[in-house]
Parts: C-alpha cells; sequence; structure tokens
C-alpha cells in the first residue's frame, strides 16, 4: 500500500471539490437562470472533458501550463516554482477536467427550482445572494451533493490527465491511480489489489450515498405531496 | 419629469416580445381588477410593477417613489420595490415552515420583532396553529393564506394577486373570497388583481381594467364597464353576447332617449347625444335588462321595446335556461338571454316557438362602430 499515494489523492480530490463546487454554485445557477445567445458554446466547452480523451486533454494542458506558455511562464516567475509536475499544476488540472461533474448537476438542481420561486424570494425583499443562500441551495443541495461525490470520485481515479500534467513524482504527483499502475508495471499484484480495492469501495461507497440521500429526499418529499 | 404620484401609476409602452400599452392608477386602498383573456398581458403587466420584468418603455410610480423610468433609465431591481406578490401558484418555498415562510419577507422587520409579527399575520390570516407546516401538508386554500400573509409581512406599497384563487375549488374560493374582502377594509395600499374571471372582479374590485393583447381599453366600476363599454371588443370582453348595429333615428330630448333603427324596428335607448341623426352605431344590452313577455299574465312594461321571434337555442343548465330570440329569420339578430328554469317551462319556451321580450331602455348602450365589426 503506497499511503503516501492515497493521502495525495486524498489531498487532491478534497481540495479540488473545495474549489469547484463554489465554482459550480456560480457557474450552475447562472447557465440554470440566463438565457443568451453564446450558451450553448459554453455549455459545451463546460462539458468537453466528459468527451476529449484525457491524455488529450492532458496534452493541452501540459502545452497550456508548460514553461515555454505565457501562462506557465507568469507562474514560475511569480512563484519560482513551475506550474507543470508540481501539486498545484495537478490541482488546477484536476479542476478543469472536473468541470462538467460539478457544474453539471448543480445546473440540472437549479433549473428544477421554479423561476416563480426566485420571483417570489425578490419580491419578498431578498437580494440575489439572500435568495441562493436561504432558498435556493436548500432545495438543490442533492445536486450539490451529487457534484462533490462526483469530483471527489473521479479525481481519485483519474489516470490519463495526472500523468500528462504532473508525470509521476512520489509525494508531489503520484495519486494512487498512477502508484495502482507503477506496481502492476513492477509486478506488485498484491499490492496494487489492495488500493484498487480501497478505490472500489471509496468509490461504491461515495455514489451510495449520493444516491440514497437523493431517493431519500425523493421519498420524503412524495410522502409530503 | 412629472413628479411622483399617491398611490400607484403604471405607463407601459413596447411593440416587442410582447405588446403592450398599457396606462392605469390605482389610489390607496382601492382594488383594481386586471381582466382579459390569456394573453392580454395581465401577468406581465403584474410582474413589470413587481421588477421581474422590464419592458423597453415606461414609467412607475407607486407611493412617492419612482421605481422605474425607462427615461432616465432607473430601473429598481425587484428586491428593492415594496411590493406584495400573491403568486398564481403560491410559489412558496418548500422547505420552510409556513412561519419562516413568512419570515422570509421581513427583512425590514428588526430580527427580535419577526416572529411575533408573523405570528400574527398567520393568525390574521387563519391559518393559527398551521404555522409549523411545510406547504406541502397544507391544502391549497391554506396555502393561499400563507402567500397571502408573506406578501403582507413585506409591509408592502402595493399588493399585486396573480390569478390568486385559479388553483383552488369553488367552495374554499368563495371563503377565501371573503377573507380578502374582509382583509382588504384594513389595506390602505393600492390592491391589483389579475383575474380572468369577470365575476370575480365584479365581487371583489372597486374598478376594472379591460385589457387585450397587451392594451388597456377600458377602466371604470364593474358595473359602469359591464353596463356601458367603451367600444364593442369591451363588450365581447366583458361577455356580452347582445352585440349589434343599427341606425340613429334622432334624439328626444324631452324623454331624454335616443331613437335607432335596428332590423326595421325602433329601439328606445338611453340618450347619446353624441350620435348624430343618421349616424351609424353599435348598441349591447345585458342579459339582466332583457325581459321575457309572460303569455299569461301581460304586464305594462311590454310597450317597451318590445320585440318578437322565433326561439333557436334553449339550454336548460340547472336552474337557469339559456334562450336564443331569432328577431329576423336568415339575419345575425339573436338576442340571448336566461330566464329561470321553471319559468321558461311554465311559458311553454321550446325550439322554434315563439316568444317577445322587452329592452329595458336604461339597458341600450349606444357605442362608435369600430372600423371593423
Amino acid at each position: 500500500m503506497d499511503s503516501a499515494a492515497l493521502l495525495l489523492s486524498l489531498r487532491l480530490a478534497l481540495l479540488t471539490v473545495a474549489i469547484l463546487v463554489p465554482i459550480g454554485i456560480v457557474a450552475g445557477r447562472w447557465l440554470a437562470t440566463r438565457d443568451f445567445t453564446g450558451r450553448p458554446l459554453v455549455e459545451a466547452i463546460f462539458a468537453l472533458p466528459l468527451v476529449l480523451p484525457p491524455t488529450v486533454l492532458g496534452y493541452y494542458l501540459l502545452v497550456t501550463m508548460g514553461g515555454a506558455s505565457p501562462i506557465g511562464r507568469w507562474y514560475e516567475a511569480a512563484t519560482g516554482r513551475p506550474l507543470v509536475f508540481t501539486f498545484e499544476g495537478l490541482l488546477v488540472a484536476s479542476v478543469i477536467f472536473n468541470l462538467p461533474f460539478a457544474i453539471q448537476p448543480l445546473q440540472r438542481a437549479f433549473e428544477a427550482i421554479p423561476e416563480d420561486l426566485r420571483h417570489a424570494a425578490a419580491c419578498c425583499g431578498l437580494t440575489s445572494w439572500q435568495s441562493l443562500w436561504r432558498i435556493e441551495l436548500p432545495l438543490a443541495w442533492t445536486g450539490l451533493l451529487t457534484a462533490a461525490v462526483l469530483t471527489f470520485a473521479h479525481t481519485l481515479g483519474e489516470f490519463g490527465v495526472v500523468l500528462m500534467v504532473g508525470g509521476s513524482i512520489p509525494g508531489e504527483t503520484k495519486t494512487v491511480a498512477i502508484a495502482i499502475y507503477d506496481r502492476v508495471q513492477g509486478f506488485d499484484m498484491a499490492g496494487a489489489g489492495l488500493m484498487s480495492a480501497l478505490l472500489l469501495v471509496l468509490s461504491v461507497a461515495a455514489i451510495a450515498v449520493t444516491y440514497w440521500t437523493s431517493s431519500r429526499h425523493r421519498r420524503k418529499h412524495a410522502a409530503a405531496d | 419629469m412629472p413628479p411622483p404620484t399617491e398611490g400607484l401609476s403604471v405607463e407601459l409602452r413596447q411593440e416587442r416580445p410582447i405588446p403592450l400599452a398599457v396606462r392605469l392608477d390605482c389610489r390607496g386602498g382601492e382594488v383594481l381588477a386586471l381582466v382579459g383573456p390569456s394573453g392580454s398581458g395581465k401577468s406581465t403587466i403584474l410582474r413589470t410593477i413587481a421588477g421581474i420584468y422590464t419592458p423597453l418603455h415606461g414609467r412607475i410610480d407607486a407611493d412617492g417613489e419612482t421605481w422605474l423610468d425607462t427615461a432616465t433609465g432607473l430601473r429598481r431591481s425587484a428586491h428593492q420595490r415594496s411590493v406584495g406578490f400573491v403568486f398564481q401558484h403560491y410559489a412558496l418555498f418548500p422547505h420552510l415552515s409556513a412561519l419562516d415562510n413568512v419570515i422570509q419577507a421581513m427583512g425590514h422587520v428588526p430580527p427580535a420583532e419577526r416572529r411575533e409579527r408573523a405570528l400574527r399575520l398567520i393568525e390574521r390570516t387563519n391559518l393559527a396553529g398551521l404555522e409549523a407546516r411545510r406547504p406541502a401538508r397544507l391544502s391549497g386554500g391554506q396555502q393561499q393564506r400563507v402567500a397571502v400573509a408573506r406578501a403582507l409581512a413585506r409591509d408592502p406599497k402595493v399588493l399585486l394577486l396573480d390569478e390568486p384563487f385559479s388553483a383552488v375549488d369553488q367552495v374554499t374560493r368563495e371563503k377565501l373570497y371573503e377573507e380578502l374582502a374582509a382583509l382588504r377594509r384594513d389595506l390602505r395600499i393600492p390592491i391589483i388583481l389579475v383575474t380572468h374571471a369577470l365575476a370575480e372582479a365584479s365581487m371583489l374590485a372597486d374598478r376594472m381594467c379591460i385589457l387585450h393583447r397587451g392594451s388597456t381599453l377600458q377602466a371604470d366600476t364593474p358595473l359602469a364597464v359591464t353596463m356601458r363599454p367603451a367600444s364593442p371588443l369591451v363588450a365581447r370582453l366583458v361577455g356580452l353576447k347582445n352585440i349589434f348595429e343599427a341606425e340613429v333615428v334622432g334624439h328626444d330630448s324631452d324623454r331624454k332617449v335616443t331613437l335607432i333603427r335596428w332590423f326595421g324596428a325602433t329601439l328606445e335607448a338611453g340618450r347619446a347625444p353624441q350620435f348624430a341623426a343618421g349616424a351609424r352605431v353599435a348598441w349591447s344590452i345585458a342579459a339582466s335588462h332583457i325581459i321575457l313577455h309572460r303569455r299569461d299574465r301581460p304586464s305594462r312594461g311590454e310597450r317597451e321595446n318590445p320585440v318578437a321571434g322565433e326561439i333557436v337555442r334553449c339550454i336548460p343548465m340547472g336552474e337557469m335556461t339559456a334562450l336564443a330570440l331569432r328577431v329576423v329569420r336568415g339575419e345575425r339578430a339573436d338576442i340571448f338571454f336566461s330566464v329561470p328554469t321553471h319559468v321558461a317551462e311554465r311559458n311553454g319556451l321550446a325550439l322554434g316557438e315563439t316568444a317577445s321580450v322587452s329592452l329595458l331602455t336604461e339597458g341600450i348602450h349606444l357605442m362608435p362602430v369600430p372600423a371593423a365589426l
């Protein structure tokens, strides 16, 4: 068991969730409530990581964030560290490839809130932020939970993008998914099996919690109706 | 820039996407009903007043404040306007109790006082004992009361009611009518009621404003609008079926009547000197001003605009029977009216039978002929 890789994966997943959930709330609500000309294009860009092969996405992120790129040069000048093959670079990549997993459930959840509820909140004197905190988020919380769980689970399991952007530097960018691959390459099937089983259990538990809370929420509302 | 008016004053104008040509005023304590068919722009006007919708051109003044003035680019957002809004399907916050729904609208009240004031409103809207329930566990009528309590909790300058009775059954509706009528006695703010039910508007409103395709056609008391519609279109929109064309014969100033010729008969109408002799006019009469001549007992009133014809429609509808009398064969000259079913039976009214009626002079209302009637 490579506990350093496991801890790094958990840290990466938690930080990705912490960064992406607020982004998902803002972007999901924006897409759910605003109608504008370029909306399909914006939605397509946010959904791109779903269809793009991870290595392709990883390649573009590597090029965009590498030392030869303006972003890479700026980051290195500002912090003294390169962005690619570091934990920070991995975090940026992780946030980008998880965008659809965070935004889409939240967008659907906000879309499910009747428009009149938002209008009623405004007529009650609530500002847009107050309406979000007091009315919309409590109603969209299953979407929020789904977004967090999907982002967390997907980060733990991501391989292609991580390898392209982070490489496999122990303690810095070597995640549990990379560690499993390394173990298999080194014919340590027992070690790979243990870590795979752990990821499997974590993923099943995460998804089960999501489904359980969603169905409980549905049952509660059905009973109330 | 004209000074803001007391009460509510609304002026809206746009051609697209929803056509609007609206001018209306509502004084404090007055109930103004916006009446019109689906798509007439009633709800859009209400939403514009609330700040949920912004028209291209318009101005809204409420209680001395300007909420919208497109000429100067002034636009207060919905949460900055002090409006109480009762939505058609109430739009209660489903995750909050009735009490918490009401408290949400009390941002302007010191936190320590909110609960007590909300409880008072809950009691005032006959919801005592239900304050802890969520909307899904309340009946339609109770939900409507929570919506009213929440609207009032804002201490609004204007109360807006968007078809508030459409989602409840008839029995509940009549109870809610009474409650609203009682509630409004204590309110000193303009109340705008959107409805497509004319009877509802007549019962609850001091004035009604007839809307058609986003335009205000006539604003007056319910009685004036139904008895003296400004145009044949208004007459149709308020449900009058008896709308015809005639020619003005002349005026009799001694008897204070205007004589009109209609399919060969000369009828006396209420005096309308604005129409010159020889002019074409439209005229209408409410069914309530059509009196059936009883066969067994002729009366003095039968001399007042008597009209005879063949019954071409006779449909018993519970206690009343709907009738149509064709005055001239082959012409669009059917007079629609209703009589109690027992009267229809006693007078032997049936399809193909002849009957005669009196059109009461004060009920005949003359209107200008529109370009395309």
